[in-house]
Formats: C-alpha cells, structure tokens, sequence
C-alpha cells in the first residue's frame, strides 16, 4: 500500500507507464485477496477449534487450527474449482 | 478528478475489465467457501474426505441455483405487476 503511494508522488514529473500501474494493481488485488482469506479462515477455525479460551492457546487447539487451515484451503479450492466448472457449463449452454 | 488519462488508457481499460472479472469470481468464491463451510464442515480432520467434497460441490451449485431462481422470480414478478410500478421503474 505504501509503495503505491509513494510511486504516485515520485513519479509526479511524468505520467506513470501503464505497464507499471497493471503491475502494482496486481499486487493489491493479491493482498487483498489473502486478507480476505486470512480473516474468513481466522474466524472460521477460531469458531471450530477454541471451544473456551483459555490462558493459552493449548497444544490440542494448536493442532486443530492448522488442520483447520489446511481443511479451509482445500475447501476453498473446491469451491473455486465448481465454480468455474458451473460457469464453463453455462457458458456452453448459451 | 484528473483521471481522465488513466481511463482512456485502452489497454488499461481493458486489464481492470479483467481484473474485476476475476475479482468478482474471487469474491464469490470467499463468499460461497464461508457458507458452505457452515454447511458441509464438522470437525476439521486430517484430510477433507470425499462426502464433505461431495458436499461442497453441491453446496456450491444449489447456491447459485438459489441466487438465479431468486432473480429469475423478482423479475417474474416485477414483470406481472409491471403496469402498476411502471412509473416507478422506469
């Protein structure tokens, strides 16, 4: 985020190359997303693995929360993939 | 504001046409993984077995039923009633 704004302001003698700005639109398009990921797998396993916090995060809890990630991943590319295998089809039917 | 080079770009143009495509796809796919995780996921177990798989996958097409019978009956009924709201649509 920092790096667009700075280039924005040293790049004020001229006009930025396009090149440039598809580059750095790419790169905030895939923070966003793992951000997105981030808080929906955060919230998703803190609700499937922390039953009542306790004063630690415990070594059950711990193993949990990386199975849970690892369960959202693929979950998430499950769903990617129907997705796209549902508008393929639809898109053959038009 | 002074935009107006940026947007004239074709090329430009044409890459955030792309883009929000595929962000609009991504979107939905965070969207539909949250819920049918809801739906189809109990406990997190060492590997996704092949009936929550299953589950996904159907979760994910009933979804999308869901949200075009939904629009396809708005419309059906904005259509029946459209001599009344006619006004107001258009």
């Amino acid at each position: 985020m920092e790096g667009f704004g700075s280039d924005l302001s040293s790049g004020s003698s001229g006009k930025m190359d396009t090149g440039t700005i598809m580059e750095q639109v790419k790169v905030q398009i895939a923070v966003a997303n793992a951000q997105e990921l981030l808080q929906r797998m955060t919230d998703k396993c803190f609700k499937k693995c922390i039953g009542k916090p306790g004063s630690t995060l415990d070594n059950s809890e711990q193993k949990c929360i990386a199975m849970c990630m690892d369960r959202y991943m693929d979950a998430w590319n499950t769903v990617s993939r129907a997705y796209n295998s549902r508008l393929q089809r639809e898109r053959a039917r038009i | 504001m002074e935009n107006q080079g940026v947007t004239a770009d074709p090329q430009l143009q044409q890459f955030i046409e792309i883009e929000s495509q595929k962000q609009r796809f991504q979107q939905l796919v965070h969207q539909m993984t949250e819920v049918c995780w809801e739906k189809c996921m109990d406990k997190p177990g060492p590997k996704l077995d092949s009936r929550t798989e299953v589950c996904f996958v159907n979760c994910v097409e009933r979804f999308i039923d869901t949200s075009q019978f939904i629009l396809n009956r708005l419309e059906q009924t904005q259509r029946s009633k459209t001599s009344f709201t006619e006004s107001m649509t258009d």
